[in-house]
């Protein structure tokens, strides 16, 4: 081959590869669930209240792994629920939390962490009344955990508790309908800014080893991250 | 039959008349990668069919996993598809061909027979017996298989360039760090015995080819699909265990880990191939004269590897296999509820995993004893301190491997036993630095591009190996253990040791490889920027470590930041020196391509003797070897090797083999 | 015809020998003396110490051998460069038995001492800080192994047990001694020899307390028992060590070492706090299996809900749980 057509060829061979590895990490690198913004015009540290709504569901509808349980979390512009896992609030503010409980109940793997922390008063109120601990082990009671440890909150989200309630558990998601409980606690936001990850500690990847893959290690379905922003 | 002691014939198995010289076929009829991906491509389709008839619970399936709906994850398909991918991809490639046609008692195609009779570039492309081919092939797949993961070193190191502010999620960074261990320790395995190995030990010990070039084909042809199925683990949702695949994590880990298994494995069975292809070409295929004592130091650090390779390769396979059928098959090898135990495979691993570290160390060794005599123009100081050395590391290799498990809670009896194997392997370790010593003693030094690597070497490797012997102390390994000391570690002794020998190779071979040599200007600066951003991005990483920062995190303590950055900057220096490199090999190659034939570094070697690039069948009758190939300086000492033996001195020196009588 | 006289060849080996000397003597004391005392990981407790004390001798041995090694290539890359113009070989040496065997004894000498050395620190430290499984042949006086040993009330001259659990993602510590509640901060005694028992409920982590000098895995089913005996009052970081999942990046903890009268009132009042969950836990035992939960507090749930919730489903209900 002569020379203009050997240089070309590798400049076109140069550019194919660059191109193919910005698409990599930009495609499958860099991409992730959205970022729920709860900290839009909030003053941080000015002692305001920011209002933040999850939920769980038993399944998904939404994802090519439907057998998955997820979080869900709304939006407070649009009122939609997004499939998310990751929200921003601001620094040194109190934030109310209400988590819709529509999935069925699963025995924690240690029980140590049946126990409400690092909210106010450290009870969570499950559909108006105030639980300290939950007793995953001596009655179908707890579902997921909504945990950041990094913070010393957990929160065990509550089940429905009854044997008819968890044969008919809502399938689709976002749910709207189906039996479920109302959770409610408060915490407050550090002051430093940064990312705090938050977890389920509750083995429900059902379908993997001991029930701690899956969903338990996915962005986007029951492990995330709160961004704090000042 | 061993030596052919004339000119190269056309022969047929089971003898015969050969037939006429059919018509070479246009080069998109013939198998090669064209064809060998469309293959791939149907074995996946097949066997992710397969997978999914066989293990899906539903009237009709065998064996109806039941988790496999529930976790919405059948890695049995995938895993069934990679393995049908691969032999799809071999079949496309041709390496049947031949089985089958010797099968149905046909003839083989010629050009397949006839060592090297393909010409054109499109030779490159396929399944070709020469060994110099693959030697080529190997180059390039090793370049642009480091060039990769070095990109992922990048990400890794943009990602810890902050302790609070992260560029990839959790997620994303463990797959990186995952891919960038797996590719470099699993394909850097075959860095320099691939290229350098199967392109010059046949020269170097004087024979007109390797004694299984299917099989040494067969090793090269299985990178790039590990390759391939490594990279598509991203696809898959990446893997999140590392490179050392610790079940329980890996067990329950999503379908990237199939990905990860099976790559692994795929390079353990190509590592066997191209290790039994050495062994028995440098056994059997020695030329008369070349004796034990006579030969290269470079083919005794690729046969003490290639012993390596092939006898702790297998383990891995095995390892990998037990993974694979852990996460498709509910067996319980590594979960310990069901009576397995996830210290099975850390030992698994680990017997393998420690042999795998000699391994990418010792052709590292090899180079630069062999490049050293050149540039000093003096013998190799201790050549057979240096043989010894090799051999010694290859043995111990074996004995040192729970000192990877110190703090993993098995059985402490053997921790001072350990501690000793893994004190005396610096023993033999150190020899070569004896060796490189004292052949500077009194040397006349030139420093051209590849001595400069040679230099670096042991300086690097100095700074790896002694923080080895730190890191063989228990209690000094209690906080050394997990942190970035261990990476700073073995990236000194990997990286600084290999890799910088595998540069020099590459400078000092290329013009006999390709009959080109490398821009001298681009390599010297690629030298020093490699050199300095080296120590720069790996020598406070031993303080990180100490510190107190694990390995594979991406948070860490905030005093520890500047140091951080300082490593990260200057690893972009690093890959910057890379890409000088592959932009000079590219350019030299590709565009300028200019000529280098006849002996530029006046190198005694045996495969300096003949032209470069050598002819088809490297020597037009196999050599006698009248010296050893550090004779300098030695006053009337003879030519390395006759090149033309009379007549009558290869059948004298054959007269009492065995295959005297098949020589008609 | 007389040759002129040959010019002197200067002694090589004099000239690196004596430089060697001098170097590596100023660095050794240098080592020794100032850097010696702010080693990693610091003295807060008798394994760090120790580990300290091993990392200085290790370096005061391995500065004279790098000095060596590193002056002898400056020495040869500036005095034996090739001259320009001259294309001869150098001389042919091709060994010398002398400096061969002087060369193997020494750095076997070297090899052999430090294996001694390490060993004996190994033995004298109870263990050096490293895991040593479940049976553990470096003990201090006193130590416990058994579950049921380990529940009896702690008194001086046992060492205190502290159960680490290592879960994704967090380490939670359970104090069988003081009641068996668990928390999620490490406050330990000083001076009183500490037990740490790891293991873990779902994957492999690795419990590394930087300043007590300790690093034990933490594997499922498996009991790592870890000695150390912290010196000094101060702040502990507990890092996870192993690959751990997706955020063993974010796996730390913290905690203290406090006085033995603050440790005690600190253990009694945490009793006191968590005693509404510490009888939620399983009993204490030194491995929890993750997939089996008593069901004798379950009992009447399955019954009557039949059900067990997600918790894998990996394996079928009928593999048996013993091959």
């Amino acid at each position: 081959m002569s020379l203009p057509v050997r240089v070309g060829t590798l400049l076109a061979g140069f550019l194919a590869v660059v191109g193919g590895v910005i698409f990599v990490v930009i495609h499958y690198l860099l991409a992730g669930p959205p970022t729920v913004d709860y900290s839009a015009g909030v003053t941080p540290d000015s002692g305001q209240t920011v209002s933040i709504m999850l939920q769980e569901d038993a399944q998904n509808t939404v994802t090519s792994h439907p057998d998955w349980v997820s979080y869900f979390i709304k939006d407070p512009k649009s009122h939609q629920w997004v499939h998310t896992t990751l929200f921003k609030v601001p620094a040194g503010t109190t934030i109310d939390v209400t988590i819709l409980g529509y999935d069925g109940c699963t025995p924690l793997r240690n029980p140590f962490w049946g126990k409400v922390t690092g909210t106010a008063g450290d009870v969570e109120n499950v559909n108006g009344t105030p639980v300290a601990t939950l007793n995953s082990w001596g009655s179908c009671s707890v579902a997921h955990t909504f945990s950041i440890p990094s913070i010393g909150l957990n929160v065990p989200v509550a089940s429905p508790t009854t044997l008819k309630e968890n044969n008919s558990l809502c399938g689709t998601s976002p749910c709207t309908s189906g039996p479920h409980t109302t959770v409610t606690f408060s915490f407050k936001t550090p002051s430093a800014p940064g990312d705090y990850f938050w977890q389920c500690r509750v083995p429900c990847g059902l379908g993997y080893l001991d029930g701690f893959g899956g969903p338990m290690q996915t962005i986007g379905f029951m492990t995330g991250e709160m961004e704090v922003v000042s | 039959m061993a030596i052919e002691t004339e000119p190269g014939t056309i022969t047929q198995p089971g003898g015969g008349v050969p037939a006429g010289e059919p018509a070479v076929r246009a080069w998109w009829t013939r198998p090669a990668i064209h064809t060998g991906l469309i293959g791939a491509v149907i074995g996946y389709a097949f066997g992710h069919w397969l997978g999914n008839y066989w293990a899906s619970p539903g009237v009709g399936s065998p064996a109806q996993y039941q988790q496999i709906p529930t976790a919405d994850a059948n890695d049995f398909a995938i895993v069934l598809g990679y393995t049908f991918m691969v032999v799809g991809w071999l079949i496309g490639l041709g390496f049947f061909n031949d089985l089958v046609l010797a099968m149905l008692g046909r003839p083989l195609r010629d050009y397949q027979l006839r060592n090297g009779g393909d010409t054109g570039m499109a030779r490159y492309f396929r399944l070709t017996h020469d060994h110099k081919v693959v030697g080529l092939q190997y180059l390039v797949g090793m370049i642009v298989y480091f060039c990769t993961a070095g990109l992922l070193a990048m990400g890794i190191r943009a990602e810890l360039l902050s302790p609070v502010h992260h560029i990839f999620s959790s997620s994303a960074y463990i797959e990186i760090v995952g891919e960038h261990g797996t590719m470099m320790m699993m394909l850097m395995t075959s860095v320099i015995l691939g290229p350098f190995g199967n392109y010059l030990i046949p020269l170097m010990i004087g024979a007109k080819r390797v004694a299984y070039p299917r099989l040494e084909a067969l090793s090269f042809w299985l990178t790039p699909a590990a390759f391939g199925v490594l990279l598509s683990a991203i696809l898959l949702g990446g893997f999140h265990f590392g490179w050392t695949g610790y079940p329980t994590l890996s067990v329950q880990d999503t379908s990237g880990g199939d990905a990860y298994a099976f790559a692994f494995g795929l390079m353990g069975l190509s590592m066997i191939l191209a290790a039994f292809n050495i062994l028995i070409t440098v056994i059997c295929y020695r030329a008369p004269g070349m004796r034990w004592g006579r030969l290269p130091m470079f083919v005794w650090g690729i046969l003490g590897t290639a012993v390596m390779m092939a006898l702790a390769a297998p383990i891995l396979v095995g390892g990998m296999y037990m993974i694979l059928t852990d996460r498709t098959v509910q067996t319980a090898f590594f979960a310990d509820q069901l009576g397995g135990s996830s210290y099975l495979y850390q030992d698994l691993f680990w017997f393998f995993g420690h042999p795998e570290v000699y391994i990418l160390a010792l052709p590292g060794f090899a180079i630069v004893c062999e490049l050293l005599p050149v540039f000093t123009r003096k013998p190799l100081f201790g050549y057979k301190i240096a043989a010894a050395g090799m051999i010694g590391v290859t043995l111990l290799s074996f004995f040192v491997w729970q000192h990877h498990l110190f703090d993993s809670g098995i059985d402490p009896d053997m921790r001072p036993l350990f501690m000793l194997t893994t004190e005396l392997i610096s023993i033999p370790t150190g020899f070569i630095f004896l060796v490189g010593m004292g052949t500077l003693w009194k040397a006349k030094i030139r420093f051209t591009v590849p001595m400069l690597f040679c230099l670096a070497f042991f300086f690097n490797f100095l700074i790896g190996g002694i923080s080895g012997v730190f890191l063989s102390d228990v209690p000094a390994d209690t906080t050394e253990h997990g942190s970035f000391f261990v990476m700073a570690h073995f990236h000194y002794t990997i990286m600084g040791g290999l890799i910088f020998a595998f540069m020099g190779g590459c400078y000092y071979w290329l013009p006999k490889m390709m009959g080109i040599k490398l821009n001298a200007r681009l390599g010297y600066a690629h030298f020093w920027l490699m050199f300095v951003a080296f120590n720069s991005t790996f020598l406070p990483l031993f303080a990180i470590g100490l510190a107190g920062q694990p390995r594979r995190v991406f948070e860490y303590q905030r005093d520890l930041t500047t140091l951080n950055d300082w490593v990260s900057i200057s690893s972009f220096f690093l890959g910057a020196s890379i890409l000088i490199f592959v932009i000079n090999f590219v350019w030299s190659t590709v565009v300028v391509r200019e000529r280098e034939i006849g002996n530029p570094w006046n190198s005694r070697g045996l495969e300096w003797q003949t032209a470069s690039p050598p002819p088809a069948e490297n020597f037009a009758v196999v050599p006698v070897v009248l010296t050893g190939p550090y004779e300098y300086g030695v006053k009337n000492s003879p030519p390395v090797a006759d090149l033309n033996p009379p007549v009558g001195v290869l059948t004298a020196s054959l007269s009492d083999t065995q295959t005297a009588g098949a020589e008609a | 015809m007389a040759a002129p006289p040959a010019q002197r060849e200067p002694n090589h080996a004099i000239r690196i020998g004596f430089t060697w000397l001098v170097l590596a003597l100023a660095a050794d004391l240098l080592i020794w003396f100032v850097l010696g005392p702010h080693l990693p990981p610091g003295g807060l407790a008798s394994q760090a110490d120790g580990q300290r004390f091993d990392i200085k001798v290790m370096a005061v041995m391995a500065a004279p051998v790098m000095i060596f090694v590193l002056l002898y290539f400056a020495y040869s890359i500036i005095v034996w460069r090739g001259r320009e113009g001259d294309d001869d070989d150098g001389p042919p040496i091709g060994g010398n038995a002398r400096i061969q065997t002087a060369w193997i004894t020494v750095t076997s000498a070297i090899v052999l001492c430090l294996f001694g050395f390490g060993t004996y620190e190994l033995y004298h430290s109870y263990g050096a800080g490293a895991g040593e499984g479940p049976s553990p042949i470096y003990n201090p006086p006193g130590a416990e192994l058994t579950a049921a040993q380990q529940m009896a009330p702690w008194s001086p001259g046992k060492p205190v047990v502290v159960q680490v659990i290592g879960q994704q993602w967090r380490f939670t510590y359970r104090y069988p001694q003081f009641g068996g509640f668990e928390t999620t901060y490490l406050a330990l005694p000083r001076n009183q020899w500490v037990q740490f028992d790891v293991t873990s409920i779902d994957v492999i982590h690795s419990f590394w307390a930087y300043q007590l000098g300790v690093k034990a895995d933490a594997n499922p089913g498996v009991d790592n028992v870890a000695y150390t005996k912290p010196t000094q009052l101060g702040r502990i970081t507990v890092r996870c060590a192993e690959l751990c999942g997706l955020w063993h990046g974010a796996m730390f903890d913290y905690g203290q070492v406090m006085t033995l009268a603050n440790f005690q009132s600190w253990a009694g009042a945490s009793n006191a706090r968590f005693a509404s969950v510490t009888k939620l836990l399983p009993p204490y035992a030194t491995t929890y299996d993750p997939t089996e939960i008593p069901l004798f507090k379950l009992g009447k749930v399955v019954k009557a809900l039949g059900l067990f919730g997600a918790g894998g489903g990996y394996y079928p209900p009928n593999d048996p749980s013993q091959p």
